[in-house]
């Protein structure tokens, strides 16, 4: 249990325990919870490896991913193409490796636009009442009653493929799922003791929101939001997959996906390789996710929490 | 009701704000514009949207129609009611396949936690659940179909028989003709397993967790005090709480589904619904998207339905008029 890190980390907060403020200890807490957990520590490295690969990506490729050299049509894997070669003699590698950042920048800046979109409206819904939440509720349920991937294709469709258009239509279908979030978790924060106290404290109204509701509806989103990564990467593959999305020749995973479809009994490494990589990256952001909730969850945290105490000797 | 209207204007607002010109689309390359302007009159696009969704809504409710189809130039409700049934059995037997194992799977799971079992299952729901649709799809198509040549990978049927209802195990069955039903049964394996591998690990996750819950509450401490066997605690007292979570879910998960058969149907080459759907999308063919969006819409409205009364079976509290927490 005593890794050199954690004692480094332990002897700091000695120092500090002091000035601890209580938000910083409770992070403390769930990054300690999130460490002890291997699977969330596997699911935090594949993240931080793809995450590394969307930025660097297109500097440690070994090819350029739009070079086409057809004399190298369809070459297996070997050495020089670890994934071998597709229809235009591109090297696979090097495409899943520049691909990495669109595929990371679709989950990033869908979810970048319907959480907040979410936390507004669900906030204005769970606070206010009345006939806006009836409002605000009653177009998210429409938008909740159907499958969002079949909007979001409609959508898309609308506004004409591209990869920026699929990642328009993927958030217009995605924040009535925090809108619901939020307002529920509103609802359940407004009427706790603590806000209660806060009011006969004479808290004004922001100081409401900002400090006692919202801090308090984070947890939950913070789960979804990585959780949700994974889904948002996958749907904006499936999106482009079916042609929705992005369009040739980039090299996004989904698309590549379908551009090796056709050949798949020739050629397997060409679709095969990119829809690898779309697994994994998902997979790391639910194991992320997972852990996450674990982590934060109120009931595995307090026995966590009595370990960590005696470890860090508050 | 109100969600079906709510859709409908959804969608109608999308089509609405489709920068392309539809009429221009279906009238093909070298149509005059007089033909474009004609064609444009005929299905209402010279008007407002409101003056639009009254149109349809008339025809729908007056004369049961959903309009012609711009493309296939068939009544849209035809070609609907002539694909339903190969996405239905589809999504059906998923469906089936994800509930008979996921639940399960999901409950020994929570009994068994932390052994072997547990951690097998948990790592299949995590792939299942990780795992891209499209993807698994292809990969089965290549290992069973291309390397290993056990099961056909495309289309419903090989050989012709007498459509009675359109779903074919069924009419094969009616046919007495057992040739069509090995056939048509081999090639729903590989599709229907596709689709449950992905919604079972969803519902694998949900029964585990929430059979864990139930199993630390007090009245299952209760019961074990009382010293009742273990088989009446878990499956009596347990379950029938545990299992009201995954039911919602998978009430959701239906949607999904039919969101899934859209890829599904494109990779195994499945004459239904979800290929049609993506067709018209692609060829902006307006009265066949809104046609089909109804109908999806109808079926979750359904299956939200049956949901609610799985409910009412299962737990006392909602048949008598109590909410549920």
């Amino acid at each position: 249990m005593k890794s050199p890190p954690f004692i480094m980390l332990s002897s700091r907060y000695r120092i500090l325990k002091k000035r601890l403020h209580p938000l910083t200890k409770e992070f403390g807490l769930t990054l300690y919870v999130l460490r002890k957990s291997l699977l969330a520590m596997i699911g935090a490295s594949i993240v931080f490896i793809f995450i590394f690969i969307a930025i660097f990506g297109s500097l440690i490729s070994p090819y350029d991913p739009n070079e086409i050299d057809i004399s190298f049509r369809f070459y297996a894997p070997t050495r020089e193409h670890p994934l071998g070669t597709d229809k235009l003699g591109r090297d696979v590698f090097s495409r899943i490796l520049c691909g990495a950042r669109y595929s990371i920048r679709a989950g990033l800046v869908v979810l970048a636009i319907a959480v907040p979109a979410g936390i507004v409206l669900g906030g204005i819904a769970g606070l206010l009442g009345g006939w806006i939440d009836e409002v605000i509720m009653r177009i998210t349920d429409v938008f909740l009653s159907f499958p969002p991937l079949i909007l979001a294709m409609a959508f898309s469709a609308a506004l004409g493929p591209s990869l920026f258009n699929a990642m328009m239509a993927l958030s217009l279908v995605w924040w009535p799922l925090y809108t619901r979030l939020v307002r529920g978790q509103a609802l359940a924060v407004r009427e706790t003791l603590y806000v209660e106290a806060a009011i006969s404290k004479g808290a004004s109204r922001w100081t409401l929101i900002f400090r006692h509701i919202l801090p308090n509806c984070l947890s939950p989103i913070l789960v979804t939001f990585t959780l949700d990564m994974g889904w948002v990467i996958t749907a904006a593959a499936a999106l482009s997959f079916l042609g929705f999305g992005a369009q040739p020749p980039l090299s996004e995973w989904g698309r590549m996906v379908t551009d090796g479809r056709i050949y798949l009994f020739q050629a397997w490494w060409v679709s095969m390789f990119p829809g690898l990589a779309i697994a994994l990256t998902v997979l790391g952001f639910n194991l992320l996710g997972d852990g996450i909730r674990d982590a934060l969850d109120p009931k595995l945290r307090r026995i966590t929490e009595v370990k960590w105490k005696e470890k860090i000797r508050f | 009701m109100p969600v079906i209207i709510g859709v409908l204007i959804l969608i109608f607002f999308i089509a609405y704000v489709i920068p392309a010109d539809p009429a221009r689309a279906w009238a093909g390359p070298r149509a005059r514009p007089d033909q474009v302007e004609a064609l444009r009159e005929r299905y209402h696009l010279n008007d407002p949207l409101y003056l639009q969704i009254y149109y349809y809504l008339k025809n729908l409710f007056l004369h049961f129609d959903l309009g012609i189809s711009a493309t296939t130039h068939r009544p849209v409700l035809n070609d609907l009611k002539a694909f339903f049934p190969a996405t239905f059995e589809l999504a059906f037997f998923a469906f089936l396949l994800a509930v008979i194992i996921g639940v399960p799977l999901g409950v020994i799971s929570a009994l068994k936690r932390n052994k072997l079992i547990d951690h097998f299952s948990r790592v299949i729901s995590l792939v299942g659940v990780s795992t891209p649709l499209f993807w698994s799809a292809l990969l089965l198509q290549f290992l069973l179909y291309f390397k290993l040549g056990w099961l056909p990978a495309f289309g419903r049927l090989s050989v012709e028989i007498h459509r009675f209802t359109g779903f074919i195990l069924l009419d094969s069955v009616l046919n007495r003709n057992w040739v069509a039903f090995t056939d048509g049964f081999k090639r729903l394996i590989l599709p229907s397993v596709t689709l449950a591998f992905y919604t079972m690990g969803y519902l694998v996750r949900i029964t585990r967790g929430s059979m864990l819950e139930v199993l630390e509450s007090e009245y299952v401490t209760m019961a074990k005090a009382k010293g009742l066997p273990e088989r009446i605690i878990y499956y009596r007292h347990a379950l029938k709480n545990a299992i009201i979570p995954p039911i919602t879910v998978l009430g959701i998960n239906f949607g999904w589904l039919l969101a899934g058969t859209v890829l599904l149907e494109t990779i195994f080459a499945w004459p239904g619904m979800g290929r049609y759907a993506a067709g018209s999308i692609i060829q902006v063919d307006l009265p066949a998207i809104v046609g089909y969006t109804m109908v999806v819409a109808l079926v979750m409205i359904i299956s939200n339905l049956i949901v609610d009364i799985a409910y009412s079976i299962i737990d006392p509290r909602v048949r008598v008029g109590g909410k549920l927490q």
